[in-house]
């Protein structure tokens, strides 16, 4: 039984950390924001929660485990939020993708559709 | 184990600076502080585990809300005209403030 | 490891001529201390340094450089005489170091005496497990009572620099131009709703567990501040400012003062020294308890009313500014 903890738990460990490491290497290599904001959201998130299962699984008692799980949810209902509100920001102050060519048709149809109340 | 995943994490937040330091756009900067604020609460939560302290985990929770409420921050105070983009091409476009 | 990257960090900062730049890697920089402090085995301060250096000192100066310019004038004179003023001072001020011991070597007087004594007998004179808390609050609680006294001054400063008089009736006109523009954020306001009664709990429980964990009145101080600062960002600070009215949280920081000064004074008046909290009741025991607690709670009062003052009055002036530019614009383009 501890042998298979300590197994699930060094793979979920191992998991993460590539994502994490992954993540990094993507918010340096990508060409533009909005996708170095995909690589960097997607596998924080997903990361961070497979390393917080790992850890879970190696909690000795039931404090920490129930410190970790505070964490996880938090992450998970932090991390997509941060994102929005970033790529919200940089699309209402005129920061335009870089390989698209129509997008100024787009970006004046979503100004007449939210002009309405 | 706990000692590879405190390595690697370490190397993502070199990472992150490196785009930091480096970004063209404010908001690529915007991004990597986040993302560096994210690995700070895991690489605290690794480093409790390997030197035996699980007190570590009230910092990280700290530092997970403190990470949220700087990023909010930072865009609600940003109207600083070197954030604004003009559209690449500029005919048929109103700027809004 | 990590002290490379401080390094590397401040070489950045003190290159980069673009302050808001300049204020994100200030902001990393404060983390990576904040890691080098947790790697060093340090919980508390890195606590307080995780919450004032990367949370609230990045808040306060990008409201502040968002009132002024965001580029730094480049200086005409090569500054050399303070270059060798500098070197001067800190040559000697290294040679002066080269007489004490190696930094923790183990025989230096403080390992010997003072540390020994507060590790050997903090448990049986005071009975409280975080032997940082009972160093600050019972041992040394005179100094405490100045770092608090420090902080409410700086408030003080504030509010008689920087403060300007509400009138309510423009507080209606702004409010609802501020809004339309807070429609846009929806998702923020609904999610900020469902954190921010979780971190006003977590400051409470920060606070109260000081004795145990790490934590204190300092840092609860600072995480309820946040939470309220957070509630302003969002919603617009007219509403923020009828939630929490600016007599009563002035009030909350001189009451949060009062309260360790008297401690202090009720201990006088019950025969034993200041700050003395071993007559406070019976039992040493539970006087030092009592005692610990209540001065904790003025120091998170103080600290979080003293951050809300700071914030409201910054914000206050940046939107009278706001306001200004936005008349004069008008003006412009009538005329």
């Amino acid at each position: 039984m501890d042998i298979i903890i300590t197994i699930s738990s060094g793979l979920c460990l191992f998991i993460g950390s590539f994502l994490c490491v992954s993540g990094g290497i993507g918010i340096l290599r990508f060409p533009d924001f909005y996708t170095r904001m995909h690589a960097a959201a997607v596998t924080d998130t997903l990361g961070t929660g497979m390393i917080l299962v790992g850890l879970m699984l190696l909690s000795p008692d039931l404090l920490i485990f129930a410190k970790l799980v505070m964490i996880l949810l938090l992450t998970l209902l932090i991390g997509p939020t941060t994102s929005h509100v970033l790529a919200k920001a940089a699309w209402y102050n005129g920061l335009t993708p870089k390989f698209s060519s129509n997008v100024i048709d787009q970006k004046k149809n979503k100004e007449t559709t939210s002009s309405n109340p | 184990m706990l000692v590879a995943a405190t390595i690697a994490i370490l190397v993502a937040m070199f990472l992150a600076i490196i785009r930091g330091i480096a970004g063209p756009t404010f908001y690529d900067r915007i991004l990597a502080v986040n993302m560096f604020g994210t690995k700070t609460v895991l690489l605290i939560s690794l480093l409790g585990f390997v030197m035996g302290r699980p007190e570590f985990l009230d910092i990280a929770i700290v530092y997970a809300l403190i990470n949220f409420i700087s990023v909010i921050g930072v865009l609600r105070h940003s109207n600083i005209n070197e954030l604004k983009h003009k559209p690449v091409i500029e005919e048929s476009i109103e700027k809004e403030p | 490891m990590l002290l490379i990257f401080l390094v590397v960090v401040a070489i950045a900062i003190i290159r980069m001529k673009n302050l808001f730049a300049v204020v994100m890697l200030t902001g990393i920089y404060g983390l990576l201390s904040a890691s080098f402090l947790v790697v060093m085995d340090a919980v508390d301060v890195a606590f307080t340094e995780a919450a004032v250096g990367a949370g609230i000192s990045t808040l306060l100066m990008l409201v502040v450089i968002s009132m002024t310019g965001h580029r730094e004038r480049t200086t005409r004179h090569k500054p050399l005489l303070a270059l060798l003023v500098v070197t001067i001072t800190g040559g000697l001020l290294i040679y002066g170091t080269l007489d004490m011991p190696y930094f923790g070597s183990a025989d230096a007087p403080i390992h010997n005496h003072v540390a020994s004594r507060y590790i050997n007998d903090s448990m049986q004179e005071i009975g409280v497990p975080n032997i940082v808390t009972s160093v600050l609050a019972s041992y040394r609680a005179f100094d405490t009572f100045g770092e608090v006294v420090v902080i409410f001054t700086a408030g003080i400063g504030v509010l008689a620099l920087l403060s300007i008089a509400h009138r309510p009736e423009d507080g209606d006109k702004t409010g609802s131009f501020n809004d339309s523009l807070n429609e846009q954020h929806l998702i923020v306001r609904i999610v900020s709703k469902i954190l921010i009664p979780f971190i006003l709990l977590f400051a409470l429980y920060v606070q109260f567990h000081g004795d145990y964990g790490p934590g204190g009145g300092f840092q609860a101080g600072v995480i309820f501040a946040s939470a309220i600062i957070l509630y302003s960002m969002l919603f617009g600070l007219n509403i923020a400012r009828k939630v929490i009215n600016q007599p009563f949280i002035q009030f909350i920081s001189a009451i949060g003062v009062l309260l360790y000064g008297s401690v202090g004074l009720a201990s006088i008046l019950s025969g034993g020294n200041f700050f003395d909290y071993n007559v406070l009741s019976n039992d040493h025991i539970t006087g030092q308890h009592l005692g610990i607690l209540l001065i904790e709670l003025g120091v998170g009062c103080t600290v979080a009313s003293v951050m809300i003052i700071i914030f409201f009055n910054f914000a206050g002036r940046r939107e009278m500014q706001q306001k200004n530019e936005r008349e004069h614009n008008k003006n412009q383009e009538l005329s």
